[in-house]
């Protein structure tokens, strides 16, 4: 196992130095010159060049991407355009608020998913089957940003039950910052009514996350459950008595997830995405509210800052689901795992 | 072997075919949510092609004295914040939608099928080579590679279907080796190698052209997510730029003014919202009648 873990690192480590690659090469080799986009239009001659000096712009290709590569090692992103601030800083502020809505979107996921898929499959063929195909073939066309702006206007405009946006209300106190995760950080702080405003704002954004991802998370699990409900396995143990809810539950689902496990995995990297998206139709302060601002002025720095963090976020996610698969499923042994990965 | 022998042999074939494909055409049309999802396709497809005799107005002209106002008779959809009617908007945003789409898979599967097919047919350092940049191109979040990408081409719409096209050919990449390596050990292969077929003939006749079914079962899987793409990288910013009539930044605008003139936002959205669904149920159709092997 260690030796397998060994690999999957060592090879992680070759990805996130292609990544690196594909970055440098997006900010450095742009069309245009990015000098002139720094130093601004109405910049000298003499300016640009100055700012091409400045950030070494002027050096040779293979040069500049030793230095960003060593600054990326020191966790320099470079410098926002827009805020006037590191790169890094910025994410650091801004990361919290979108791990709150990614975590909250996948505990949706696994809550919902896993057992609507069961329910579909335990019901083949019947009309709640049907419901739920039709459903899941709607949560995976949906546009989540249209899905999100529906939500806003049943919920806050027609039956004004929840938020339109953001983390908070107006009057609401951000809490003491423990983990930036203001549902946990105001429970920590003791403020239940700023614990539930913060809870009310996190419905209608994690709901649009999660619907796509749902919707393949339910499809997996109806289609793994399905293949199990006609294994050998099952039927001996239907045979040999066992009551229905032991047979679902320890020989069905149980089973089940191992497949189902890995989709959701997968799914991480859509969630991440899409938090692009949910963020800026529910003004969630994340990184993909910054990103998008960051695209508003051509800020590539902090684009390319915000692709890295997702990219990096998501091999790791990867790495994990893999390691979790070969630890839940007693087929895998690590030899196979090693030649399958190869 | 005589002239008359190969033309029977050549009949008996096409006739096989012939059954073959109408046993696939039953098998579609039997499903009603493919059913549902060709028609629904179909009419879109219709949509883009016949969008200047079906739009009642000029999607483009501006209407100061006509803004926001709501749906009726004049105007079905209602109009934007230029006056300008949403029915024909919506309508012309079928072509960029369908167009784009069609650009973003034409490219990714022609890039993606040429290094899947040198990776699965020639093997060795090639294949090792390939296969690696495939991955690595695989290790991002696709959506987040494609912004980063878009923005760094600068926002237009083929700039947004390039850097898409950019981050889907992996997939096609995979598959078409997958299918290559397979078919390389089969009997009619080696028969060719053996005939002394070079290996680009190989690849290209015999392997490739077994490739075709699998390959165009995941396009029609993919017009749906390559439509969706799209419109969100337009809902940010990325894509067309107002005032083009795309879905996705007519969304975008909408929200502007969403919670007072809901149906800025509301039909553009649903055309993505159907046109995506209609592609998804076609493309499910189509796989579970092509290949039912990979049927679930």
């Amino acid at each position: 196992m260690a030796r397998y873990i060994l690999r999957r690192l060592l090879l992680m480590v070759i990805v996130l130095l292609g990544m690196s690659v594909i970055t440098f090469a997006l900010t450095h080799l742009v069309p245009g010159n990015p000098a002139r986009l720094l130093a601004g239009q109405h910049a000298t001659q003499e300016q640009v060049a100055a700012v091409a000096k400045l950030y070494g712009l002027d050096r040779p290709v293979v040069e500049q991407y030793v230095i960003y590569v060593g600054g990326l090692f020191r966790g320099d992103l470079g410098m926002s355009l827009t805020t006037r601030r590191p790169v890094a800083a910025d994410l650091r502020q801004y990361l919290p608020a979108t791990i709150e809505l990614t975590t909250a979107a996948i505990l949706l996921v696994i809550g919902l998913g896993l057992p609507t898929g069961m329910l579909a499959a335990i019901r083949r063929g019947r009309p709640l089957d049907h419901l739920i195909r039709v459903s899941t073939v709607a949560g995976v066309s949906m546009p989540i940003f249209w899905f999100g702006i529906v939500l806003q206007i049943v919920f806050y405009r027609n039956l004004q039950l929840l938020p339109i946006g953001g983390r908070l209300g107006i009057i609401d106190i951000e809490p003491p910052r423990v983990t930036g995760a203001y549902v946990i950080d105001t429970l920590l702080a003791g403020d239940f009514g700023t614990f539930l405003s913060a809870l009310a704002h996190l419905i209608l954004p994690a709901a649009t996350l999660a619907a796509g991802s749902v919707a393949v998370v339910t499809r997996m699990m109806r289609a793994s459950a399905i293949e199990l409900l006609d294994a050998d396995h099952v039927r001996q143990a239907r045979a040999k008595g066992l009551t229905e809810p032991i047979v679902l539950g320890r020989h069905v689902f149980r089973n089940a997830l191992i497949p189902t496990t890995t989709v959701i995995g997968l799914q991480v990297g859509t969630l991440l995405a899409g938090n692009v998206l949910t963020e800026v139709v529910f003004n969630w302060p994340g990184i993909g509210l910054y990103a998008v601002n960051a695209i508003r002025y051509l800020d590539y720095a902090a684009i390319m800052g915000v692709t890295l963090t997702v990219s990096v976020i998501y091999v790791f996610v990867n790495l994990l689901v893999d390691i979790a698969y070969v630890l839940l499923d007693p087929r895998i042994s690590y030899a196979s795992a090693r030649s399958a990965g190869g | 072997m005589s002239e008359g022998a190969t033309t029977t042999v050549d009949d008996s074939v096409a006739a096989g075919r012939r059954r073959q494909m109408r046993r696939q055409l039953r098998r579609l049309f039997g499903n009603p949510l493919s059913a549902i999802g060709l028609a629904l396709s179909g009419l879109f497809v219709l949509m883009a092609l016949a969008a200047p005799l079906l739009a009642p107005h000029d999607p483009l002209a501006m209407d100061p004295s006509n803004r926001l106002a709501a749906p009726s008779a004049l105007h079905w959809f209602g109009t934007d914040d230029g006056g300008r009617d949403i029915l024909a908007r919506v309508v012309y945003g079928t072509r960029s939608s369908l167009l784009t789409a069609l650009g973003i898979l034409s490219l990714a599967s022609v890039i993606g099928t040429s290094i899947g097919l040198a990776a699965g047919s020639f093997g060795g350092w090639v294949d090792e080579t390939l296969m690696r940049i495939t991955d690595m191109f695989l290790a991002f979040p696709a959506l987040v590679l494609a912004m980063g990408l878009a923005a760094a081409l600068g926002p237009s719409l083929f700039n947004a279907m390039l850097a898409t096209a950019v981050v889907w050919w992996p997939w096609y990449a995979r598959l078409v080796r997958g299918q290559a390596l397979h078919l390389k050990n089969e009997a009619f292969v080696e028969a060719a190698r053996v005939a002394g077929a070079s290996g680009l003939r190989i690849a290209v006749r015999h392997i490739l052209r077994n490739c075709l079914t699998p390959i165009i079962v995941q396009m029609s899987l993919d017009i749906g997510y390559a439509i969706l793409t799209l419109s969100s990288l337009s809902f940010i910013g990325l894509g067309a730029q107002a005032p083009t009539p795309e879905w996705g930044s007519m969304v975008s605008i909408g929200r502007d003014y969403f919670l007072d003139q809901w149906w800025i936002v509301t039909f553009p959205g649903l055309a993505i919202f159907l046109s995506v669904m209609a592609f998804n149920l076609l493309g499910d159709g189509l796989q579970e009648a092509l290949s039912p092997r990979l049927r679930r």
